[in-house]
């Protein structure tokens, strides 16, 4: 196991380098620092003292090298346009989009679960072949037109909910939030259902898959035959085998909707990471680009490394399968 | 004929006929294709030839509205521009894009996967390692994140005269580990087998072996995964011209239509965003159902999810 773990570490540490390596190479090719930092009516004269004094003139390994160096400390340059730290921005952005994904992933278990459940023991029911429908159709559909539908229904057609931004927040700890204010709420209302609905025919279906699968195994067939009350096989034996993957597919689904809320964060103006990705393309704000293709990476390469060597533990074939 | 013969007597064409919702889908979805590939005889309008349309036709509502117009059926643009001929360019633009990142794709995925299905080792483990790697970002932050470097190492300019090729190349990088994983388990499979071994013993080359013999053995979970895909690249293509990143509004696509409509919802203009979302949800919707149909015929069983 300890060998396992150190393996996994050491792969997440190589792909780091490669991601920096990337998001360096992008700094150092497109970005000018120079500019960045004086404007464009500077003699190429100065500019080249500068260039030679911030060691942009050193070989590219030597620039590289203190790139990382310094991304270990936490420094991950200045943003051209805020005029700030690259990392402070970031980390400024990130409760927007943490509060979210969690408010969409309560939506996701709160309704995925029930309805895949209910979908499984009754099949043939018509809410069963609704939803089943329902999860077909919405496969199809892009996040951005659920958005834009509930945008001109619920604000433009009947005005009940805001459309954009995040409304009042309370600062907690530095921590701006929406959570405690009811406009908050309000404003979290659309962009969190309509990017819950890109994964919710995805979960149904699985929960449901799952949830079959199990009820036409032995030990559910025993259950029936020794005479146990209906809603004990179904949400005691049966329903206690189905959280195992569905928990493993829920904590790598959440990754690629950290993906999605890019477009919802658009669509809402919602004043996330996101938002401000897509704002640093347009200003051509190279520093702040580059800082977060560093932070997502660090945020992907850390959730599969914890989510494999969990399920390392939870599953000894993929330990073992590794060692060969 | 002969062939022909032989698809009909096929599986393949027999279940086809027995299911109402695959020929639903085929014909949908050949209209759609004609209906693209002869955009400039079906289209009303030219809409690339500025000389056509009138800044001051814009936002016309569709005809059968109060103030909608006879000579654009289901209204203009924000620039004036007939909607149904912008949406039916705009659907021939993410179809090119969407096949020609299919192929791409296609063609890189299953180069790697027979390569290191075939050799093994260091080289197997090496590609597989990467194919891991980008397997572990969404491949939609993929995309997004080399279309906004790509955009700002080339420029506003240069980037809208590039944007089909370039599209291609990004949504294809972005999603080829799908096939060299299938394409691998399908030669790991096959390799072994004594045709193969047959093969070898009659002193063919190994390129002869990789290309002629395993490669036709591996096509049918490529076929299923392919359908699938491209509506996925149509989705990621629409995904990134919504968020700017894709087509140019002067050559739209359905997606950089629906970004255009989208700015102009909130003054009551829901036409512009509301065909071309529907156009595009149909495309998608019959080409996932066909795949789906098709899934359930050929059963590859090396193909999951």
């Amino acid at each position: 196991m300890v060998a396992f773990i150190i393996r996994r570490i050491i792969q997440a540490v190589i792909v780091m380098l490669v991601i920096s390596l990337v998001g360096f190479s992008i700094q150092h090719q497109i970005g000018d620092p120079v500019r960045d930092l004086v404007g464009e009516r500077v003699t190429p004269a100065e500019r080249e003292v500068i260039r030679d004094r911030l060691g942009l003139n050193d070989p590219f390994y030597v620039q590289y090298f203190r790139f990382v160096k310094k991304a270990c400390q936490g420094d991950l340059g200045l943003s051209f346009f805020y005029k700030k730290p690259a990392l402070e921005v970031i980390v400024a952005k990130a409760p927007a989009t943490i509060e979210l994904v969690i408010v969409t992933a309560i939506i996701l278990i709160v309704v995925s679960i029930p309805a895949g459940i209910y979908a499984a023991i009754y099949p043939k029911s018509w809410f069963s072949r609704i939803v089943m429908a329902f999860s077909t159709i919405g496969v199809a559909i892009p996040v951005f037109l659920t958005a834009i539908a509930f945008i001109y229904f619920f604000s433009v057609e009947l005005n009940w909910l805001p459309s954009y931004g995040r409304g009042e927040t309370v600062n907690i700890w530095g921590w701006e939030s929406g959570f405690f204010t009811w406009d908050g709420l309000k404003h979290l209302v659309l962009p969190s259902v309509s990017l819950s609905s890109i994964m919710l025919p995805l979960f149904i279906r699985l929960v449901r898959a799952e949830m079959m699968e199990i009820l036409e195994t032995e030990y559910i067939k025993f259950a029936w035959a020794k005479g146990l009350r209906r809603e004990r096989v179904w949400f005691i034996h049966a329903f206690k085998n189905t959280l195992l993957p569905v928990i493993t597919i829920f904590g790598v689904e959440l990754g690629i909707l950290f993906a999605f809320t890019i477009l919802t964060e658009t669509v809402f103006q919602w004043q996330g990471m996101g938002f401000m990705f897509l704002e640093a393309v347009e200003r051509s704000d190279t520093s702040l680009l580059v800082a977060y293709l560093v932070v997502v990476g660090v945020i992907f390469v850390v959730v599969n490394t914890l989510v494999d060597i969990v399920y390392g533990f939870v599953n000894p074939t993929v330990r073992i399968a590794g060692t060969k | 004929m002969n062939t022909w013969q032989r698809f009909k007597n096929s599986y393949l064409f027999y279940s086809f006929k027995q299911d109402s919702i695959a020929i639903g889908s085929f014909c949908v979805l050949s209209v759609l294709v004609v209906i693209s590939i002869l955009a400039p005889v079906v289209a009303p309008y030219n809409t690339y030839d500025t000389a056509t349309f009138d800044i001051l036709d814009a936002e016309t509502p569709p005809a059968w509205m109060e103030t909608g117009n006879e000579k654009f059926m289901l209204g203009t643009d924000i620039q004036g521009r007939d909607l149904l001929s912008t949406m039916i360019f705009g659907l021939r633009v993410s179809l090119i894009i969407g096949i020609g990142a299919v192929l791409f794709q296609a063609l890189l995925g299953i180069i790697v996967g027979l390569l290191s299905g075939y050799f093994g080792g260091k080289l197997d483990a090496f590609l597989m390692r990467v194919a891991d790697i980008q397997f572990s970002i969404p491949y939609l932050i993929v995309a997004i994140f080399t279309s906004a470097i790509f955009k700002l190492a080339f420029g506003v300019g240069r980037w809208e005269e590039l944007a089909v090729p370039l599209l291609i190349i990004i949504i294809g990088m972005s999603e080829w580990p799908k096939y060299a994983r299938t394409v691998r388990a399908s030669v790991l499979g096959e390799k072994n087998k004594e045709y193969v071994e047959a093969a070898r013993v009659i002193g063919l080359s190994r390129w002869q072996i990789i290309f002629k013999h395993i490669l036709p053995n591996t096509l049918t979970p490529v076929l299923v995964l392919s359908t699938i895909q491209v509506a996925n690249a149509v989705m990621s293509e629409a995904a990134l011209s919504f968020l700017g990143l894709g087509m140019p509004i002067t050559k739209p696509s359905l997606g950089s239509l629906i970004r255009s409509g989208f700015e102009y919802i909130f003054s009551g203009s829901w036409w512009i965003t509301f065909f071309p979302g529907v156009l595009l949800v149909i495309f998608i919707l019959v080409v996932l159902l066909l795949g789906d149909w098709l899934r359930d015929v050929l059963n590859p069983k090396l193909y999951k999810g």
